[in-house]
């Protein structure tokens, strides 16, 4: 066998222990069979389950759940399960895109500095201290104000305030890295730094980065919830899960139970389900250091 | 320990004072005039003008910026905007009510989770474990509106044991002497807070309990009361120090929402009325003062962690 199919047997070995345990765990199990329902519900959903959510019909209006509406209409004639299945798509795609970008950038700006080290690494990380010395609703508010609210807009405010846990992560796993044998040797054969970046920190730092990623998808939903509870979410047509139940909200003590307990019970359903996602990628990952 | 400290001191004022340049240029990019949306959209440009120099808003905006800086080193926030009052003066009515808000759920959440903790620590993987495990996972997957409402549908509107709304009054002397309406933005504050800290108490006690000196405290024939109460609690309180000093910024963004719910009259609806109205000196004077307790709480952090335990040595570097 060549040197490089051995080299690369050996490093495939911990990532296939890793997603042996990942796939032993039951948290695993319910989390991604969750997500792959949670996806279906909303994204193949509206396929079988055809509704109108686009003109308004008073005449269907705050309908109870019955057999025509079984999760009932809200008070513009909107059938609940269907706008459920609607404002799923948006959160999940929010969820997604956010945990994809922040994971970007927080990797390369945290490699970066774990990489150039000294007063560049010094300075990166007192920017990092200082927005997180900002609460990220405080910081969301005055940029909510400043850029109207749109489906972008809000993607780009939750990535610019959210990658910055995992940038100081990926840094420390660089810093831990740069000082190990296998690294050293590489670059005493001459390998370029980007080479080493490329072909040793990021493989051996991505445990770190899909965890803190699958944990991102849970924050940006449950941000994007909060910030529709304030009244600064979505604008329409666009409709969330938390918009749908802040709307709700107002009409709870007035009997219109439908409009609230589902969008809820999906919306926590939802965040439970990456958050169990991520502590086992978490586990497998500490399964993998423990061997 | 105190080169340690003079290193972190420093980092710490560098760290506000990125706060304030943040923020500073952050509610500068808002397009359209300060003076237009205070004084209406009919303003006469002579008043508009009057406005701009009253406040220096005419000046260029590193002018301001420096001016701001100086301002606050001479211990002034400024005059509100929009309620045309000092700043410093609408924060001293309004951070004891935030210090009850916060100090309260926090003190109440750390007696829930640090017993919850070490029993769940103790008897891992049994039932109890199991169902208190549940409940504080799906409470910490909860956003905080959420669990300010269910507390309200439950406990203000079915069963009539607390009020729905916060106290009015403007002392915190006066809101104490209102339990039945403090009682819900406490309690939910307390709930977001006791499903992060009991997770940790209870990782850092299976720590404790998996370590070496705890059989010669058994074999000393310690009771096992005592041996929690003063070897594993202790113990497992330092990662807690850690958490609980760093868990301010998420804590303000809680007492933001629960503040919203039911319209207590701290320091989070301020901010968020002048982030809707741009009351510049009040949404820079928030900053500046949530910066300086974060930056401050995760120094005491730090500082909290050396007094507990003397293995630990900062380097003076």
């Amino acid at each position: 066998m060549p040197v490089a199919d051995l080299d690369l047997a050996a490093e495939r070995e911990p990532g296939r222990l890793m997603l042996a345990a990942f796939a032993r765990s039951w948290q695993a199990r319910i989390g991604v069979a969750a997500i792959i329902a949670l996806a279906l519900f909303c994204f193949a959903g509206p396929l079988l389950y055809r509704t109108n959510q686009v003109t308004v019909n008073l005449d269907l209006k705050d309908l109870a759940p019955g057999s025509s509406h079984p999760l009932g209409t809200d008070d513009t004639g909107y059938d609940v399960l269907g706008r459920l299945m609607l404002a799923g798509q948006s959160s999940l795609e929010l969820g997604f895109t956010v945990a994809i970008a922040t994971t970007v950038l927080g990797t390369v700006y945290g490699a970066v500095a774990g990489i150039a080290g000294g007063i560049i690494d010094a300075v990166m990380m007192r920017v990092i201290d200082t927005l997180l010395a900002i609460p990220w609703l405080v910081l969301l508010l005055i940029m909510v104000n400043i850029f109207p609210p749109s489906l972008w807009t809000i993607i780009a405010l939750l990535t610019v305030l959210s990658w910055l846990g995992v940038a100081r992560l990926v840094r420390g796993e660089v810093i831990s890295l740069r000082a190990r044998e296998f690294v050293l040797a590489a670059r005493t054969m001459g390998a370029t730094t980007s080479r080493i970046l490329a072909t040793h920190m990021i493989p051996n730092a991505i445990g770190v980065i899909i965890v803190s990623a699958t944990f991102s998808v849970a924050d940006s939903i449950l941000a994007l919830s909060t910030l529709s509870f304030l009244g600064l979410g979505l604008p329409p047509p666009h409709s969330d899960w938390g918009t749908m139940l802040t709307s709700g909200l107002d009409d709870l003590f007035n009997g219109y139970w439908w409009l609230v307990y589902p969008p809820a019970a999906i919306l926590i359903v939802t965040i439970v389900a990456f958050s169990l996602a991520g502590d086992a990628v978490r586990d497998s990952l500490d399964a993998r250091l423990r061997r | 320990m105190s080169g340690y400290l003079a290193r972190r001191a420093g980092q710490a004022i560098v760290v506000v004072i990125g706060v304030m340049i943040v923020t500073f240029i952050l509610i500068h990019l808002e397009p359209g005039s300060v003076a237009r949306s205070i004084l209406g959209i009919r303003a006469t440009s002579d008043r508009i003008a009057i406005f701009n120099a009253a406040y220096g808003l005419n000046q260029p905006l590193y002018r301001q910026l420096i001016s701001y800086v100086v301002q606050v080193a001479h211990g002034n926030l400024g005059t509100s905007y929009y309620l045309q009052q000092p700043v410093s003066g609408l924060f001293a009515q309004r951070l004891p009510r935030d210090l009850l808000l916060l100090g309260a759920s926090t003190v109440l959440a750390l007696l829930i989770s640090l017993p919850m903790g070490i029993y769940q620590a103790v008897r891992r993987g049994g039932l109890t474990d199991n169902v208190l495990g549940a409940a504080s996972f799906t409470l910490y997957c909860m956003p905080a509106f959420w669990i300010a409402v269910m507390l309200v549908a439950l406990l203000a509107v079915q069963s009539h044991v607390f009020l729905p709304e916060a106290p009015a009054g403007a002392s915190v002397g006066s809101m104490l002497a209102q339990p039945r309406a403090l009682a819900l933005p406490v309690l939910t504050l307390t709930l977001v807070q006791v499903s992060g800290f009991s997770r940790y108490m209870r990782s850092a006690a299976i720590d404790v309990l998996a370590q070496d000196f705890l059989r010669v405290v058994r074999a000393k024939g310690l009771p096992e009361r005592l041996i929690l109460s003063r070897h594993v609690l202790r113990n497992a309180l330092l990662p807690v120090v850690t958490i609980v000093g760093l868990s301010l910024p998420g804590l303000v963004t809680g007492a933001i929402v629960v503040e919203e719910v039911f319209n207590y009259q701290g320091m989070g609806l301020l901010f968020f009325d002048a982030a809707t109205h741009r009351d510049f000196p009040v949404l820079l004077g928030s900053t500046l003062i949530v910066g300086v307790a974060t930056v401050v709480g995760s120094l005491l952090a730090d500082i909290g962690y050396a007094l507990l335990d003397p293995r630990i040595r900062y380097a003076s570097r």
